[in-house]
């Protein structure tokens, strides 16, 4: 007992079996595990969003928020405080179940995928052997939220902007789909720490690059990597409309829908949105890490081995995020039907090619 | 004990969102219970330990289908109300439908558990779900499941087919001439003389 206490959270799940007469204690570590994921996922996101609007202002040259605290790094404490603070309005004509449900699905589903992400050797809630599975189910929920905070509303700006969430966000999950897929048939794994593990030992052996010929593949990893860094490429745009983010912040587009689903929100149940919102940001950044830069494993095999996994982690992380930032910042928001032509005409029979291209390697070369 | 616990709330759950989905008033709320539903058939299956399959119904008919059910409810702009009013004239078709159900199901639980009930044993133990699927999916049953993409191929083919009508005089948007476009043939400046205008 006393030295699991001592022992890192995540090694002492590992000695601790849930089918032995100590479940409690293995149930109590797990939700210390969850616990943890929440209160780090939650600071993390005050911080995102500063970064956020600090990049953005930078672009502009502007100083950005600099009043609260030092250089504005508790603003967003600030403004989460107001949010609780005030006071909720429930529109008259809403459907008053389903508009205070809509927001609790959003945060829901955005905390729930984080329950198999590694973030480092171990540090996962739960390593399942469907973890990419998984990853994809919960996040074709989060849609939910939207859709129904939209109709709910009983308000006809925010059900524009939830049609146009629910159209963009099942467009681009089916090319995610095909896209996740090429990097499954490389790795030859479902299991998240798996496909991590596959790219250890230096950049060139991420999925995003491939340029390491003595793998199983072969010289056929040359074949690969213009067509995984293309994939790599297409991931985070896609992952760029399936948070709603700018150019593709269609749902909420200020200058057509005022804010688009969340127009009736105020309070709480927009701060649980708007929470949700960089919750799914920083999960599609820790996905992308996952799948194309090689998760925990330092870009170089030597000398920097010293740092913990979970430094490279979250720097990747991290900057993943900046790009998002610096998207939005530097690109100007699409038309409604130039996002959809994009999504089908141009992602969908690309990835497919690229699905037919990495599968026909990977058999011919017998590797599995 | 704790699995027992688990499928009879998951169980119970499926059955009353299921009752909901026809008795709820608003076609929303039923979709909602839906895909209530969905989610208990998902429970269920991982507490057989076909992870696979339930993460698979949570994706394709919780992510997707759903999702489509949800979006054709909400535009439909009909009177649900008007169109309950002859809703038990249906009662006695729909009786006798459930009744024939019933008694299926009886015949079907009497003939398994007649011999004592089969246990579920996996083929291969050392397989993962995954894995044990995809060697029989594209090994064994490759033809069936050829067949039934075809069938969704043709599916999807007729949708469009039945929907696409050729229109005179529509002007369509051609995005490879619009993205041609140079900035000579699209912005003029003219210089104008103070107060003169371009007459």
């Amino acid at each position: 007992m006393i030295e699991l206490i001592n022992m890192p959270i995540f090694q002492a799940v590992v000695g601790v079996a849930a089918d032995e007469p100590n479940w409690g204690l293995w149930l109590l570590l797990k939700l210390l595990q969850v616990l943890g994921f929440v209160i780090v996922l939650a600071l993390l996101v005050a911080a995102l969003v500063l970064a956020d609007r600090k990049i953005w202002a930078a672009v502009q040259m502007r100083r950005g928020p600099n009043v609260v605290g030092a250089f504005g790094l508790l603003q967003t404490i600030a403004d989460a405080l107001k949010f609780f603070f005030k006071e909720i309005v429930v529109p008259a004509g809403s459907d008053k179940f389903l508009f205070i449900l809509a927001p609790l699905i959003a945060l829901v589903m955005a905390f729930l995928a984080w329950a198999v992400i590694p973030v480092a050797p171990g540090w996962v809630i739960s390593d399942i052997n469907i973890g990419v599975l998984y990853v994809l189910a919960i996040s074709s929920l989060g849609v939910y939220g939207i859709m129904i905070g939209g109709w709910a509303s009983n308000s006809k700006y925010p059900f524009m902007g939830a049609l146009r969430s629910a159209a963009q966000m099942v467009s681009y999950e089916v090319s995610i789909g095909f896209i996740i897929l090429t990097v499954i048939f490389v790795t030859g794994s479902m299991n998240l720490t798996e496909i991590v593990n596959t790219q250890a030992g230096g950049f060139w052996n991420w999925n995003m690059f491939r340029l390491n010929p003595s793998t199983e593949l072969g010289l056929a990893n040359y074949i690969l990597t213009p067509v995984l860094f293309y994939m790599g490429v297409l991931f985070f745009i896609s992952a760029l409309a399936e948070t709603n983010r700018p150019p593709f912040d269609l749902p909420e587009a200020e200058s057509e829908l005022v804010a688009g689903y969340q127009v009736e929100y105020s309070s709480t149940p927009f701060l649980m949105f708007f929470f949700a919102e960089y919750v799914n940001i920083m999960l599609l950044s820790a996905m992308m890490v996952i799948l194309f830069l090689g998760g925990w494993h330092a870009p170089i095999d030597i000398g920097v081995q010293f740092l913990p996994g979970v430094f490279w982690f979250f720097l990747k992380t991290a900057f993943i995020f900046f790009l998002f930032a610096m998207v939005k910042a530097i690109v100007p928001r699409y038309r409604y039907d130039q996002l959809m032509r994009l999504g089908w005409k141009v992602f969908l029979p690309t990835s497919i090619v690229a699905v037919l291209i990495v599968s026909g390697v990977v058999v011919f070369t017998g590797a599995t | 004990m704790i699995a027992a616990i688990a499928f009879y709330i998951l169980a119970t759950v499926a059955i009353a969102a299921a009752f909901m989905v026809v008795a709820s008033r608003n076609p929303v709320h039923s979709v909602m219970f839906l895909i209530l539903t969905f989610f208990s058939a998902a429970g269920l299956f991982i507490l057989m330990g076909a992870e696979f399959l339930a993460l698979l119904l949570v994706m394709v008919y919780v992510g997707a289908v759903a999702v489509l059910f949800l979006f054709v409810v909400m535009m439909l702009d009909v009177d649900f109300v008007e169109l309950k009013k002859g809703f038990l004239s249906y009662a006695p078709i729909g009786a006798i439908i459930a009744g024939i159900l019933l008694i299926e199901m009886i015949f079907l639980g009497a003939a398994y558990f007649s011999e004592g009930g089969r246990p579920l044993v996996p083929a291969d133990p050392t397989m993962s779900n995954l894995e044990a699927f995809g060697a029989v999916l594209y090994t064994k049953y490759a033809g069936a499941f050829e067949a039934a993409g075809f069938i969704l191929l043709v599916a999807m083919i007729g949708a469009i087919v039945l929907t696409l009508r050729d229109r005179e005089g529509v002007r369509r948007q051609d995005a490879n001439a619009q993205m041609a476009r140079t900035r000579e043939e699209g912005v003029e400046l003219v210089d104008i003389e103070p107060g003169q205008g371009l007459g």
